[in-house]
């Protein structure tokens, strides 16, 4: 995980149909500039970032299913709860399973345990949008890459 | 009124500002109720469960966007109503 740069998830450890579900690993460093703020001498992962890497799980699930032709954007955040802190070295698993995927948008219900402990769940609300630049396709697709997304068969 | 219009206006209600009342089968949702694109997303996942139907949003924009239809075809309350009893109908076939 590099908090700075947003690259919250590490790896893919499962992604399927019926219902659509991603499982996924993020490990938080021992040390990250973000730790010296958010708190000096009690350095926990802030709140939005877990709800960041929540969404995250739910956008490469998205993507997964519609083999990258459409961008999900982060537009609602629904019943999160923040249950307990996060401290560095902790080893999250995230989950996402999708609760309805409608015409341009989908709603999904997320979650993050460390070490079997419930640390946060939410709802989360994303609209698809055509990607606005090939550059953002690239990246999107090096990250997907770079966390061992699987390749799902066209849909076509 | 129809039973869909009674479903569709309580989610509309209870999704937005709009008091239950104001609702009319006259209504434009975004002309008269005021409904915007987040709220519109709230209600059409909201009657996407309740009926078990994916209304087909993105098409219906197209249309508009591309001036084949006016707004009114679809997002006047009593003509998404009947929308939503086709496609609950065609759910069924």
């Amino acid at each position: 995980m590099k908090m700075e740069y947003f690259q919250l998830i590490d790896r893919i450890e499962t992604v399927g149909l019926d219902p659509l579900r991603l499982t996924a690993k993020a490990d938080v460093p021992a040390e990250s500039t973000i730790f010296e703020g958010h708190f000096p001498g009690y350095p926990i992962m802030p709140g939005v970032l877990l709800i960041e890497t929540m969404a995250q799980a739910a956008g490469f699930c998205l993507l997964w299913n519609n083999c990258f032709k459409k961008m999900p954007f982060l537009v609602a955040v629904k019943s999160v709860k923040l249950r307990n802190f996060v401290p560095p070295s902790s080893s999250l698993d995230v989950l996402c399973e999708v609760e309805h995927e409608g015409s341009g948008y989908a709603y999904s219900r997320t979650s993050i345990h460390n070490e079997g402990k419930l640390i946060c769940d939410a709802q989360l609300g994303m609209k698809f949008l055509e990607f606005p630049s090939p550059e953002l396709l690239d990246h999107i697709k090096a990250q997907a890459h770079r966390i061992d997304l699987p390749e799902r068969a066209s849909l076509e | 009124m129809s039973e869909v219009f009674e479903v569709v206006a309580t989610i509309i209600a209870t999704s937005s500002e709009v008091p239950r009342d104001k609702i009319l089968p006259e209504s434009h949702i975004v002309d008269d109720l005021e409904i915007d694109s987040l709220d519109f997303l709230d209600i059409v996942f909201a009657i996407d469960k309740k009926f078990g139907i994916k209304i087909p949003i993105e098409a219906w924009t197209e249309e508009v966007n591309n001036g084949d239809v006016t707004t009114e075809r679809y997002f006047v309350m009593k003509n998404l109503c009947v929308e939503i009893e086709d496609l609950i109908a065609s759910k069924k076939d």
